[in-house]
């Protein structure tokens, strides 16, 4: 582990972070909880034209689940559905700036699983085996 | 008293020659599995080496030698336990299977329908699912003693336990959350009074103090080979003879029965009785330098040790701003070498993270004690430090520099 997980960027999204609301009249949601840390955060999202118009999270975790929930929420406002289907791993990758490791895995992929889950519930599909290995 | 030499022992240790980044690893989670000195390692080594065969079958030289080695741990740990005979010494994989043993054969013989079990909130997942599950079975009823705000067991609740003469009550030795370590004598002494039969969970307490199972007097003790310096694998359920004698076996196959008919079968003598099919040879085989290692160094010498490191640990961490501690005072001799804690607003798992980066092992989570992290301490994870005979107050004082700098970057 490198300390270089714990960038100032993401320890500050930990501390305040962005879009951390309940979502009533969302148009999907899916929630996870990773058993290592216990991590539980839920996604929520609204879909317009094919679009995430809103997207918002809650729940509670480690600074690393919660610090990139933060940041991918940011990150997802105006993407694609489809776009949203293809994203994996590298994707955490790139917005926390650091592969963070076996131990982390789970903790930095926690809201990517959640938004995966909630975008194919909306669509009536399956998740496929990527997303279920996150 | 001999006082232990930290820096020597670790030396017997090969995990300790290592280093990473230049640094030696500080490892403060015993509580999970201890370290293996060399004499175990090699031990094992020999008998796979050199006189590698199976148990209690051949004639030839090294069946006997392996059968000879294999029994002659048990007699080890008969004397180190304080226990009778090794013949009420079953070997089985952990705690876990150990207590596991006692609910599906014990248990399923001498728990009906409206029974009371007796453990409490203190207790390790192992010391509390078997309960669970068995309790369900039979629809008898599981009572908690509570623990009490400075940590200990609530004596009041005890009391009130007992008062519906539970037939069983199953208590843990020491807390591996907490460090709290339980009067199990007086706990023995007092159920034994109602007619509850005792299972002490001996998982925290065997590697750590001394323990003598004649003086205690439960009926049950289980205990972990590898939290002890052996290896992983091997454990120990301890049972009075009277009682382990009336107990049927769980799990049939080789080496556990007497006769075997088409139709019919009679068993072997206790302990053999519930060790069914090859057992973990080199397991018990490890257990012998493990326990002779303990044992030279004095388990009186240990504990106090770890007291001390304990002491130390807890004063330097009451100097730290936004750390909390969840264990009982000092001051009464019953809180062993185990420190939970927290950084307030900073998730525990990011605690260990930032700790490994200084080299320094130290456990996060629930510690497979859910109930008691989440609904008595209120936390959903803590991070805890637990010590042996290899760590010394530079390893704490490493740690308390991984504090700082958990509360640099958290700006706590």
């Amino acid at each position: 582990m490198s300390l270089d997980l714990y960038a100032e960027d993401l320890v500050a999204n930990y501390e305040h972070p962005h879009n951390r609301k309940n979502m009533s009249d969302c148009d999907s949601s899916s929630h996870e909880y990773n058993t290592t840390c216990g991590d539980d955060i839920t996604v929520y999202i609204k879909v317009k034209d094919g679009k995430i118009s809103d997207i918002s999270f809650d729940g509670s975790g480690c600074a690393i689940s919660v610090g990139t929930a933060s940041k991918l929420t940011d990150a997802i406002k105006g993407k694609s559905v489809s776009e949203i289907e293809s994203l994996g791993f590298d994707f955490i990758v790139d917005l926390i700036g650091i592969d963070p490791g076996p131990a982390r895995a789970k903790c930095a992929t926690i809201s990517l699983k959640a938004l995966k889950h909630a975008v194919f519930i909306y669509e009536h599909k399956k998740p496929d085996s990527e997303t279920e290995r996150l | 008293m001999v006082n232990i030499d930290s820096e020597e022992i670790k030396k017997d240790f090969p995990i300790f020659e290592s280093r990473k980044d230049g640094q030696r690893l500080v490892y403060l989670d015993s509580a999970a599995t201890s370290q293996k000195p060399r004499a175990v390692i090699n031990a094992i080594s020999d008998y796979y080496s050199n006189y590698n065969a199976n148990i209690h079958r051949g004639v030839y030289q090294i069946a006997e030698r392996a059968t000879e080695a294999y029994e002659n741990s048990k007699k080890e740990m008969a004397k180190f336990l304080g226990a009778e005979s090794y013949e009420e010494l079953v070997y089985v994989r952990n705690t876990t299977e150990a207590i596991n043993l006692v609910a599906l054969s014990w248990g399923e013989k001498n728990i009906s329908e409206g029974d009371h079990i007796l453990i409490s909130e203190m207790e390790h997942h192992s010391n509390l699912v078997p309960w669970i599950l068995l309790a369900k079975r039979k629809k008898a009823v599981l009572d908690y003693i509570k623990v009490g705000e400075d940590y200990r067991l609530d004596q009041e609740s005890l009391e009130n336990g007992l008062e519906k003469n539970p037939k069983l009550v199953a208590i843990t030795h020491a807390s591996n959350v907490l460090g709290t370590i339980n009067d199990v004598k007086s706990i023995t002494k007092k159920a034994h009074d109602k007619g509850a039969v005792v299972l002490v969970d001996g998982a925290q307490s065997a590697p750590h103090m001394p323990v003598n199972l004649s003086d205690i007097g439960c009926d049950f003790y289980a205990l972990s080979g590898h939290k002890m310096l052996g290896p992983t694998g091997i454990g120990a359920l301890y049972g009075k003879r009277e009682i382990l004698e009336a107990m049927p076996p769980v799990i049939g196959g080789g080496d556990m029965i007497e006769t075997v008919e088409f139709y019919s079968c009679t068993w072997n003598r206790i302990p053999w009785k519930f060790e069914a099919g090859t057992s973990n040879i080199e397991g018990g085989i490890g257990m012998t330098p493990a326990i002779q290692y303990l044992q030279k160094l004095g388990m009186e010498n240990i504990f106090k040790h770890e007291v001390e490191l304990t002491k130390y640990a807890l004063d330097a961490l009451a100097e730290i701003k936004n750390v909390e501690t969840y264990g009982p005072d000092m001051k009464k001799n019953d809180h062993g070498g185990v420190i939970s804690f927290s950084v307030n607003g900073v998730h525990p798992h990011d605690i260990a993270s930032i700790f490994d980066n200084y080299n320094v092992a130290i456990r996060a989570g629930h510690h497979c004690a859910m109930p008691l992290v989440t609904q008595i301490l209120r936390q959903s994870a803590v991070a805890r430090m637990s010590f042996y005979i290899y760590n010394n107050k530079d390893d704490i004082d490493k740690a308390v520099e991984a504090i700082n700098e958990v509360k640099r970057i958290f700006k706590k």
